[in-house]
C-alpha cells in the first residue's frame, strides 16, 4: 500500500565514477512520513545515493522523483531538502541563531518571523538558551542537535542524514537515536538516514535498504531483515547467524527438506524461491538454536560443546557440528552443559531462512 | 656538567632552550635595533655614539620634497599593488583549490614563480615589455610590477585559509537553499577573510620594501621610499635614512596593528553578544 503512492521514487538510478559502478541501476520507493535507512558497508553506494538525492552528485542514468517532481538535474539549493552532515557542518563564523536562521534568510523570510521560527526550532531540540553562542562553544551532541534544528527550520519535504551520529560516543548516540525518532513521529517527517551501523538502522527505521556493491540486497522492515533475510549478505550483515550448506531434496508446498553436507536432513519453511536440487544455505540465528538431548526433536543436529562464554545477559555456546561451527545463545539461568559433552542443536522449521550460497 | 644531564625535560635542557630562543630573537631584531636609534640623533653622521637626541632628521624628511614625494608614492603604489594582488591572488586560490582546473598544479607553480625568480631577471623582463607597451615610468606600470611580486603571498595565505575550511560547509549552505553566489558571500568569503587580510598585509609590506624591480620600471616621478633610501645611500649617508627606515617600520607596524585590531574588535563583539544573552 505504501508503494502505491511513492513520495520519493528512484528509477533505474546509476552512478559510475570512471570504470567503477558505485550505484547500479537501483529502483526504490519511499512513502511520505516514512523513516528509511540506507545500510551497508563502506563503498556500498549508500552515501552516493544520498548525495544524488541531495543534489551533490549527478546520476549517470535513471531518474529521481520527489513529490511528483523530477529532481535529478536540479541544483542542491532548489531541492528543498534538509541535510544533516556527518560532522554537522555548522558555520563557524555565525552564532547558533544565525546558523539556524540561515535557510530562512536565504528564502527571504522577514526578520521578525525569522527570529520567531528560529526560536521555535531551537526549542524543538531544547537548546534555546544557546542561541547566541558560536558552534565551537558547543559539545558534539549539542552541535548535532543544532544541525538537526537548522535542517528542520524551513520545514523541508525530506530530511537526509549522512551518518549523523557516528562521531558521538555510544551513550549519546543512543540518546540521539531516540530524539530523532521522536522528532520524526512528532513532525511527520520523511527521513532518509545513511548508516553503516546495523543496530542503529534496526532501532530507528520503518524500513531499511541493505546495500552491497551498489545494489539493494533487501529493502524490508527491521524484523523482516532479521527474521527473513533473503540473501546470504543480509543474513551475515544483520546480526549474527549460523550458516549451514545443503541441497534442496524435496519440496512440500512452501516448505522444503534440505540434505546437509553431513547427510542430516532438516526441514525449512519459506523455501518458495528454491527448486529441488538447488544448493542453498540455511541461516539460523543463534537464539533460535536450542540444545536438547532428544535426537527426535525438530531439525536436531548432533553437536559437541566446545566452549561456553559468559556475556552477562546471556551465555554463548560454541558448538561443533561435524566440520562446521555453530553458535547458540542460552539464557543466563540455563545450566551450561559441560565442555566436551554431546547434545543436539534443534531449531523450529519456521525459525530459519534459506539463502543462495 | 656531563652531557647526560642535558636531557629533554631536565632543568639544564630548559635553560639551553631558553638561551637558544633568546639568541634567535636577538638574531632577528638586532639589525633593527642597530639602525632605529640613529633616527633620533642630532649629529650629521650615521654613527654611534649618539651625541644628543633630536627630531631634526624627521624635520629634514618633511622639508625635503624628494622624501615626502617618496612616502606618498610608496603609499599610492603599495595600495594599488595590494588591491590588484589581493584580487588576483584570492581568485587564483579559489580557482585552484579543488584541482578541478586541468594542470592546476602547474598553474599554481606559475603563480608562485615571482617568489623564486631573481628580482633582477623579472626587472629586466618588465623593463623590456613596458618599453613596448608604453608602461615605462608610469604609476600603473610600477603597481602592476609590484602586484606580480605580491600575488604569491596572497595565494599562499588564502589557499591556507581555504584548505582549513570543511568542504561540507559549502554543501550544507547549498542544501539549505543558498545559491552559488549566496554560498560564496555568506560562507566561503567570510571564512577565507583571515587569509585574505594576512595576504594583503604581506603584499603591502612587500611593495613597501621593493627596490630592485622599482629600479628597472619606475621613472623619477615614481620613486618610492625604499628606492629613495637606496639612492640616497649612495650619495650621502645621513641619519635621514634611519628616519625613513623608522617611518617604513611604523607604517608596517600600524598595518599589522590594524589587522590584529579588527580581529580583536570582532572577538570583543562576539563576547559581548554572549554576555548579552
Amino acid at each position: 500500500m505504501r508503494d502505491s503512492n511513492p513520495f520519493i521514487h528512484f528509477e533505474a538510478i546509476s552512478k559510475v565514477f570512471g570504470t567503477v559502478t558505485v550505484v547500479d541501476s537501483l529502483d526504490f520507493h519511499v512513502a511520505q512520513g516514512e523513516f528509511v535507512s540506507l545500510l551497508g558497508p563502506s563503498g556500498s553506494g549508500k552515501t552516493t545515493l544520498l548525495m544524488m538525492l541531495a543534489g551533490f552528485e549527478t546520476p549517470t542514468g535513471g531518474s529521481i522523483h520527489v513529490d511528483g517532481r523530477r529532481v535529478e538535474h536540479l541544483p542542491p539549493h532548489k531541492r528543498e531538502m534538509g541535510v544533516v552532515f556527518q560532522n554537522y557542518a555548522l558555520f563557524p563564523h555565525m552564532t547558533i541563531a544565525e546558523n539556524v536562521g540561515f535557510p530562512l534568510k536565504m528564502r527571504g523570510v522577514a526578520r521578525a518571523e525569522r527570529e520567531a521560527r528560529v526560536k521555535r526550532a531551537l526549542e524543538l531540540v531544547r537548546l534555546g538558551h544557546l542561541a547566541d553562542r558560536k558552534p565551537s562553544q558547543l559539545s558534539g551532541g549539542q552541535q548535532q542537535r543544532i544541525a538537526l534544528s537548522r535542517a528542520l527550520v524551513y520545514e523541508p519535504k525530506v530530511v537526509l542524514m549522512d551518518e549523523p551520529l557516528s562521531a558521538l560516543d555510544k551513550q549519546l548516540r543512543e540518546h540521539m537515536q531516540l530524539e530523532i525518532r521522536a522528532l520524526h513521529r512528532e513532525l511527520g517527517l520523511t527521513v532518509i538516514f545513511v548508516t553503516h551501523d546495523q543496530g542503529e538502522a534496526l532501532t530507528m527505521s520503518d524500513r531499511v535498504a541493505v546495500l552491497n556493491r551498489g545494489k539493494i540486497e533487501q529493502f524490508d522492515t527491521p524484523s523482516g531483515l532479521y527474521d527473513r533475510p533473503r540473501t546470504r549478505f543480509v543474513a551475515e550483515f544483520i546480526g549474527e547467524t549460523n550458516l549451514l550448506a545443503g541441497r534442496v531434496s524435496q519440496r512440500q508446498g512452501e516448505a522444503a527438506t534440505i540434505v546437509l553436507a553431513s547427510g542430516a536432513r532438516v526441514t525449512c519453511d519459506s523455501a518458495a524461491a528454491f527448486e529441488t536440487g538447488h544448493d542453498v544455505m540455511i541461516s539460523v540465528r543463534p537464539e533460535m538454536l536450542h540444545l536438547v538431548q532428544d535426537a527426535a526433536a525438530a531439525n536436531a543436529l548432533p553437536v559437541t560443546i566446545e566452549d561456553h562464554v559468559y556475556h552477562g545477559d546471556h551465555i554463548r555456546l560454541h558448538l561443533a557440528c561435524g566440520e562446521s561451527r555453530l553458535v547458540a545463545r542460552a539464557g543466563r539461568r540455563d545450566a551450561a552443559p559441560p565442555i566436551g559433552s554431546k547434545a543436539f542443536a534443534s531449531f523450529a522449521q519456521g525459525d530459519c531462512s534459506l539463502v543462495a550460497p | 656538567m656531563s652531557v647526560a644531564a642535558v636531557r629533554p625535560g631536565g632543568a639544564a635542557f630548559n635553560a639551553l632552550r631558553l638561551a637558544f630562543g633568546a639568541l634567535a630573537v636577538a638574531f632577528l631584531l638586532l639589525p633593527l635595533v642597530a639602525i632605529l636609534p640613529l633616527a633620533f640623533t642630532d649629529s650629521v653622521f650615521l654613527v654611534y655614539p649618539i651625541s644628543g637626541p633630536s627630531m631634526r632628521w624627521f624635520g629634514a624628511l618633511a622639508e625635503s620634497q624628494a622624501w615626502t614625494r617618496a612616502i606618498v608614492n610608496s603609499l599610492i603604489i603599495g595600495t594599488g599593488a595590494t588591491v590588484v594582488a589581493t584580487v588576483i591572488g584570492t581568485l587564483a586560490a579559489l580557482g585552484l583549490r579543488r584541482e578541478l582546473v586541468p594542470f592546476s598544479g602547474l598553474l599554481r607553480s606559475i603563480f608562485l614563480l615571482p617568489m623564486v625568480v631573481p628580482a633582477v631577471v623579472l626587472g629586466v623582463g618588465m623593463q623590456i615589455l613596458y618599453a613596448r607597451m608604453g608602461l615605462a615610468s608610469s604609476y600603473l606600470g610600477v603597481i602592476i610590477a609590484h602586484a606580480v611580486l605580491c600575488v604569491p603571498f596572497v595565494l599562499v595565505n588564502v589557499s591556507g585559509s581555504l584548505a582549513s575550511m570543511d568542504p561540507a560547509l559549502e554543501r550544507a549552505a547549498a542544501s539549505l537553499g543558498a545559491s552559488p553566489v549566496d554560498v560564496f558571500r555568506n560562507v566561503t568569503l567570510p571564512l577565507a577573510m583571515p587569509g585574505i587580510l594576512t595576504g594583503a598585509v604581506f603584499a603591502f609590506a612587500t611593495s613597501l620594501d621593493e627596490v630592485v624591480i622599482t629600479l628597472f620600471v619606475a621613472g623619477p616621478n615614481q620613486t618610492t621610499l625604499a628606492r629613495q633610501m637606496f639612492s640616497s645611500l649612495r650619495e650621502n649617508i645621513s641619519p635621514a635614512i634611519a628616519a625613513a627606515a623608522f617611518i617604513i617600520m611604523i607604517l608596517t607596524f600600524l598595518l599589522l596593528l590594524a589587522v590584529k585590531g579588527a580581529a580583536l574588535v570582532q572577538a570583543l563583539r562576539r563576547k559581548r553578544g554572549i554576555e548579552g544573552s
